[in-house]
Formats: C-alpha cells, sequence, structure tokens
C-alpha cells in the first residue's frame, strides 16, 4: 500500500513512454494524480505503516504532505492538456516534446511522493535531488535562450545547495554511529529521533546549519534562492504549479523532520535562530524584488520566497499552534499558488508576453480568467475567507504568544510591502483600459482552463472556514513535528 | 593491514586527493583539469578500498572499486565527449588569477581546519584527522564553481565538492549506508548528464559556453 503513491506516477510515466501524448493519454497525469490523492487519503487513515524493506514509511506528516502532493498535481495535470494544446498551436511543443512532458512530469511526482515517504534521511535526500534533474528538463522546455540560461542555473545552484545538505547528512551519520546507532538506524527518522539526546553536540551542530542551508536552497529560503525566480518563470506554467506549489514545501518538510532532531540533540532555541534569520532574509530579498516587479510570472515566483520565509518563520515559533498553521499554510499556498500560476499560463498564451504592462486591462478583455487571477492573488495576500488568511493569522499569534514579537513584527512590516508590491502590480494587470491593438476576448481560448482554478480558490476558501475531515490528521502530524504532546491552542486557532 | 602501513597508505590517498583539488586551480586547459579529476577519482576510490582492507570490511573494498571506476572512468569519459563536442579547449580567462586563487586556496585550508575541529575532537582518529583535506577540496570546488566561466569548469567544481563529501563521508564511519550511496552515485550521474545535455542546448542557443553570457533573466 505504501508503494502506490511511488508507483501509480511512475506507471503513467512508463505508459507515456509507450504511447506518447495524445488525445487519451493527455488525461492520464490527472487520472494518476486523482489515484494518488485518494490512496493518500487511504494511508492517513489507515495510520502508520512500512514498505520496500522498510525504506518507506508513512505517517500522519508524510501522509498529510503526500494529499498537498495530490491536490497539486491533480490542479496541475487537469490544466496541462489545454496548455499544451495552446503551445503547439503556436508551435512552442512538438509531440516528442509532449511525450517528455509527461514522462518527466510523472517521474517528479513520483519522486516527491517518494522523498515524504523516505523513512530516512539518506533516501529523502536522493529524491529531491532527484526532482532536480527530472525538473531541469521541465525549466529548459522551450529551448529558447532564456529558458537553458535558467535551467543551468537551477541545475548548478540546486545541485550545490543540496550537496550541503549531502555533507549535513554525512555528519549526522557520524555523530549518530558514535551514539551507539548502527549505520542503517544512523539515518532513520525515528531512531534519530528516539536518539538524539546522544548525539554529540559539536557535530550536530554543524549538521543543522549545513541541513537548514542545503535543504533551505531547495525550499527557495534565503541566502540561496537565486534560481527560484528563473526556474519558475520559465517552466511551463503547470510545472510552475507543481515546483511553486509543492516541491518548495516537500522540501520544507526535510527541514521539518531535521528540527525535530535538533530540538531534543540542541535546545530548541539553535534551529529557531537559524530559522527565524533565514525566514526574515527571505521575505527581505522578497519585497525588495515585489516592489516595482514588471513581470508577473516573477511576481508570483518572488511570492512563493515570501511564503516559503513565513512558513520558516512559523517553524522557528514551533509551538503546537505555530506548526498547525505551517501545514495549513502549505496545503493553503499550493492550492493558491498552483491556480495563479495556472492562471498566468494562460494569460501569457494569450497576451504572448508575461509582461505586467503587456496585459494591462485584463478585466475588460477576458472577465473569467481575470476574476480567478484576482481571486488568487486575494488569497495570497492572505484575504478572508482564503486559508492563507487563518494560517498567516494562527502564526503572528503563536510568534507573539511565544515571546517572539521581534521576529514577528518586522516580518509583519515586510508583509505589507508585498502586499503594496503586488496590489499595485496586480491593479495594473486587471483594471484600466487594454492598450489598443491587443485582440479582444481571450476568454474564448480559455474553454475548459477553468475548471481546475475554480476548484483550486474553492477548496482554498473551503479550507479557511473548516478544516473538515482534515482536523485529525493535522493534530497528529502536528504532534510528530513538534516531538511532543500537542497543545491544546490549536482549538484557538479557528 | 598493519597500523603503521595503513595510515600511511590513507595519507597518502589523501595527499594525492588535495594535490589533485588544487591543481585543478593552477591548470586553465579544460582536457587537463578532466585528467586530474580522473586522477582525485583514483585517490577517492584508494582511500575507500584502504579504510576496506584496514576494517577487513570486502563490501568496503569493492565499493571503493566501484566508486573509483565512476569517479575516476565514466565520469571523465563524459566530460571529455562534452568537451569534444565543442572547440573551446581552454579555460576563458578566470575572474581571479591562478596566483590569487592559490593564495585563496591556502585561506580555505585554514578555515577547513578551524570548522572541522569539533569533527575531530569526537573521535581522533587518523582517518578522522583527514576530515579537513575533505572540506578543503569541498571548498575548492566551490570556489571553481564561482570563479570560472565555463559551463564545463563549473561542473568540474560540482563534482569537486560531490568528491570531497564522499571521501569525509568514507573518512568519518565507514560510509553511509550502501542503498544510499548508490542512490546519490545515480544522482550524480544523472546530474551530469543532465549538464552535459544543457551544455549542448547551450552551445546550440549562445554559441558557446561562456556562462558570462548568461544575462538574459534578471530584474
Amino acid at each position: 500500500m505504501v508503494i502506490v503513491p511511488v508507483a501509480l506516477p511512475l506507471a503513467a510515466a512508463g505508459l507515456y513512454a509507450v504511447f506518447g501524448w495524445n488525445r487519451v493519454t493527455e488525461w492520464l497525469g490527472a487520472l494518476s494524480a486523482g489515484g494518488l490523492l485518494a490512496v493518500a487519503v487511504l494511508l492517513a487513515r489507515a495510520g502508520e505503516g512500512s514498505g520496500l524493506w522498510g525504506l518507506l514509511r508513512v505517517d500522519a506528516l508524510s501522509a498529510y504532505m503526500l494529499i498537498v502532493i495530490g491536490v497539486v498535481a491533480l490542479l496541475a495535470m487537469l490544466a496541462s492538456p489545454g496548455y499544451l494544446r495552446a503551445e503547439a498551436a503556436t508551435g512552442h511543443a512538438g509531440p516528442r516534446a509532449a511525450r517528455s512532458y509527461g514522462i518527466f512530469t510523472q517521474c517528479f511526482v513520483a519522486a516527491m511522493a517518494t522523498a515524504v515517504l523516505s523513512a530516512s534521511l539518506g533516501m529523502l535526500w536522493v529524491a529531491v535531488e532527484a526532482t532536480t534533474i527530472l525538473t531541469a528538463f521541465l525549466v529548459g522546455y522551450r529551448r529558447t535562450r532564456k529558458a537553458t540560461e535558467a535551467a543551468w542555473k537551477y541545475v548548478v545552484i540546486c545541485s550545490v545547495g543540496i550537496a550541503l545538505a549531502l555533507l549535513g547528512l554525512v555528519m549526522v551519520h557520524y555523530a549518530a554511529v558514535h551514539a551507539g546507532l548502527s549505520s542503517r538506524e544512523g539515518l532513520d527518522w525515528v531512531s534519530l529521533a528516539g536518539h538524539a539526546g546522544g548525539l554529540d553536540p559539536g557535530v550536530t551542530r554543524i549538521a543543522v546549519v549545513l541541513l537548514v542551508l542545503g535543504f533551505g536552497a531547495k525550499a527557495g529560503l534565503a541566502p540561496l534562492h537565486a534560481w527560484l525566480p528563473d526556474a519558475h518563470s520559465q517552466a511551463p506554467a503547470p510545472v510552475s504549479a507543481l515546483m511553486s506549489g509543492v516541491l518548495l514545501s516537500v522540501a520544507f518538510y526535510a527541514i521539518l523532520r531535521v528540527k525535530v532532531v535538533s530540538d531534543v540533540a540542541l535546545g530548541a532555541g539553535f534551529c529557531r535562530m537559524l530559522l527565524i534569520v533565514v525566514a526574515l532574509a527571505s521575505l527581505a530579498v522578497a519585497a525588495a524584488l515585489l516592489i516595482g516587479q514588471r513581470d508577473f510570472k516573477r511576481m508570483l515566483a518572488y511570492s512563493s520566497i515570501e511564503h516559503m520565509g513565513l512558513i520558516a518563520l512559523g517553524a522557528a515559533i514551533g509551538n503546537g499552534l505555530a506548526l498547525g498553521a505551517v501545514l495549513l499554510h502549505i496545503l493553503g499556498h499550493g492550492l493558491g499558488k498552483s491556480v495563479l500560476f495556472i492562471g498566468s499560463g494562460r494569460i501569457q498564451q494569450a497576451a504572448g508576453s508575461s509582461s505586467v504592462d503587456a496585459v494591462r486591462g485584463l478585466g475588460g478583455r477576458a472577465p473569467g480568467l481575470a476574476t480567478a487571477f484576482g481571486l488568487g492573488l486575494l488569497a495570497l495576500l492572505g484575504l478572508p475567507p482564503f486559508s492563507l488568511f487563518a494560517s498567516e493569522l494562527g502564526i503572528v499569534r503563536a510568534g507573539f504568544a511565544a515571546g517572539l514579537g521581534w521576529a514577528v513584527a518586522p516580518a509583519l512590516v515586510l508583509m505589507l510591502v508585498i502586499v503594496a508590491g503586488v496590489g499595485r502590480a496586480a491593479g495594473r494587470m486587471l483594471l484600466g483600459t487594454a492598450p489598443p491593438g491587443l485582440a479582444d476576448g481571450s476568454d474564448g481560448r480559455l474553454r475548459g482552463a477553468g475548471v481546475p482554478l475554480v476548484v483550486g480558490l474553492v477548496a482554498c476558501a473551503v479550507l479557511g472556514v473548516t478544516l473538515g475531515p482534515l482536523r485529525p490528521l493535522l493534530e497528529s502530524a502536528v504532534t510528530i513535528a513538534t516531538a511532543g504532546p500537542p497543545l491544546s491552542a490549536m482549538g484557538g486557532a479557528r | 593491514m598493519t597500523d603503521p602501513v595503513y595510515v600511511q597508505a590513507l595519507d597518502l590517498a589523501c595527499g594525492a586527493f588535495l594535490l589533485t583539488g588544487v591543481l585543478v586551480l593552477w591548470r586553465r586547459d579544460l582536457a587537463a583539469i578532466i585528467w586530474l579529476f580522473g586522477l582525485q577519482g583514483v585517490a577517492l576510490g584508494a582511500l575507500i578500498a584502504v579504510r576496506g582492507l584496514h576494517e577487513a570490511d570486502v563490501e568496503l573494498t569493492v565499493l571503493g572499486l566501484g566508486v573509483g571506476l565512476l569517479r575516476a572512468v565514466l565520469l571523465p569519459c563524459l566530460m571529455r565527449r562534452a568537451l569534444a563536442a565543442g572547440d573551446e579547449g581552454r579555460e576563458a580567462r578566470p575572474h581571479v588569477s591562478v596566483a590569487a586563487s592559490l593564495l585563496v586556496t591556502a585561506v580555505l585550508t585554514m578555515l577547513a581546519y578551524a570548522v572541522s575541529q569539533p569533527l575531530v575532537r569526537l573521535a581522533p582518529t587518523p582517518a578522522t584527522q583527514a576530515v579537513p583535506i575533505a572540506l578543503t577540496v569541498l571548498l575548492v570546488g566551490f570556489f571553481v564553481l564561482v570563479t570560472r566561466r565555463r559551463a564545463l569548469s563549473q561542473v568540474v567544481g560540482f563534482l569537486l565538492m560531490d568528491n570531497a563529501i564522499t571521501a569525509a563521508a568514507f573518512l568519518t564511519t565507514t560510509g553511509v549506508p550502501l542503498v544510499v550511496e548508490l542512490g546519490v552515485s545515480l544522482d550524480v550521474l544523472l546530474a551530469v548528464l543532465a549538464l552535459q545535455v544543457l551544455t549542448t542546448r547551450m552551445r546550440a542557443a549562445f554559441g558557446g559556453t561562456d556562462l558570462d553570457e548568461l544575462r538574459e533573466l534578471h530584474d
């Protein structure tokens, strides 16, 4: 059962390799993502289990992440057929490119599923590095100068970042073996967390810094964030949705697991300080580059850096309320950002450019698309009823309650700057009058593209009102991430 | 293997490992850099095999041979193919001169020794005392990565870092679990293949592999 979320997308990739991308197989990706989501829900209900000779293990935290992967993959795969059809119409993608798109996206989903299901830090590392290589070809999909440049920077910076994490892994293994664990147990999450008290603090400190910076590079956190705006703006829109909506969170999931070990071995203060510095730096970078941003896909990419910074801040605060909010934020951001990237792909295809000025007055020309995009931006800026409002409120409240107001206050100021920057660009894109000479009625070409947008926005809004059946899973996941009894404060988040 | 022989063999392998890493900074001829990288792969394989012989661990010795094969034969072969596809035999003028680079290496070495103090203190054996060497090569690799201008030099920089991490793994313990080591090796191989494909595309799109030409994307 545990192996199904990995096997399903791999099987779909195999079918794409054999049959290529055509009218029938184009929906295969959505089918496999839907299956993955269903299995994730079943796994969440079944509780803990392991498979593949103990290499894979599922608990509440990994089941929750698997659900996030399933949801975002479903949205992205529902949008893919329409996106590729429009790409083919403009001569950007032939049948061969479409086939490799099918293969690589499915392998990419399988690698992310492997990452969150890994029983050990070692397997997790291998899977995360595999996502870099698989997505490199998706980023460079258009083979233009810009796409090639983005892909090159992406592979080099992420591989170097993740190499730091590998060195951190080696150090953890060294400390664990000297704490009396066997070589295999030395990287296993459960035995590491269980024996964290015996790890040598000097070595563990170096290891934690390397692991947070290394996985932070993949999670789009400063200081190794430079690849993100290039890669996310050049990748095909559904792939951007996957990379921004869920790959970043999968990398952050690794940091959450490392933090559990670090908090026992070194005390909560060490990882907290590290994460606060990284979080505030990421927010500052995002704020500085969102002001006056002229490219809407890059704007969305910098907004991802902002949200990962917020998530890191929540993890730094580290109590039950904060981590509940962090996990909810991961899902809410996944939904909102997928909607926006899928929408931005449509806008880019209709306008032929990703510049804010080229799509002025979208509201008049394509009201449906503009409404969806506008609502998505409101969700992203943390307005109710969308779930990002609830989770941001949770993080801020938890921060002040934990006496970390000195870290939360500058974050709030930076968020206000970001609201101003994004709001200004959104106003120019959606309102106002269209420049003359641009075709009207872009909505006509968008038939069918609306489904994932509406589904994503509705899901994000519903989550903002009620957690529904997700609540028990979220509570168990928080227990694992805080490595302690859950704080009753979770009830107060809502 | 007796202890004095083991220590000497280990130090010899580590010395060769460090020397080949530093020499990469000295040469500007790309073919020579690939050759040096291959030699470093041999030193790394020997280092692991010496550890295996000392621990009387057959699996570790065989792993040393495998790692040596991957890093001394397979990866250099791939890079030579990428080099032959283009007509740029030499590194363009690097951003930092060779003399300055070697001075920086001295600083990096001291940094590596300072950082690895806690690592040596945990278990001061002949092997862990060589960990600073691995960290020096890691920093040298990073330095190559940020100061060189050819795509292939960046790949070598990345691989130097990876060699260094593998060396650190086998110096601190007898290596990470086999399944992880295999996964890491596969990932590295695939990363180099991916970068090779991207180099070909770069040549088609930009007419060369000078990374200073990558200036299309900025804010």
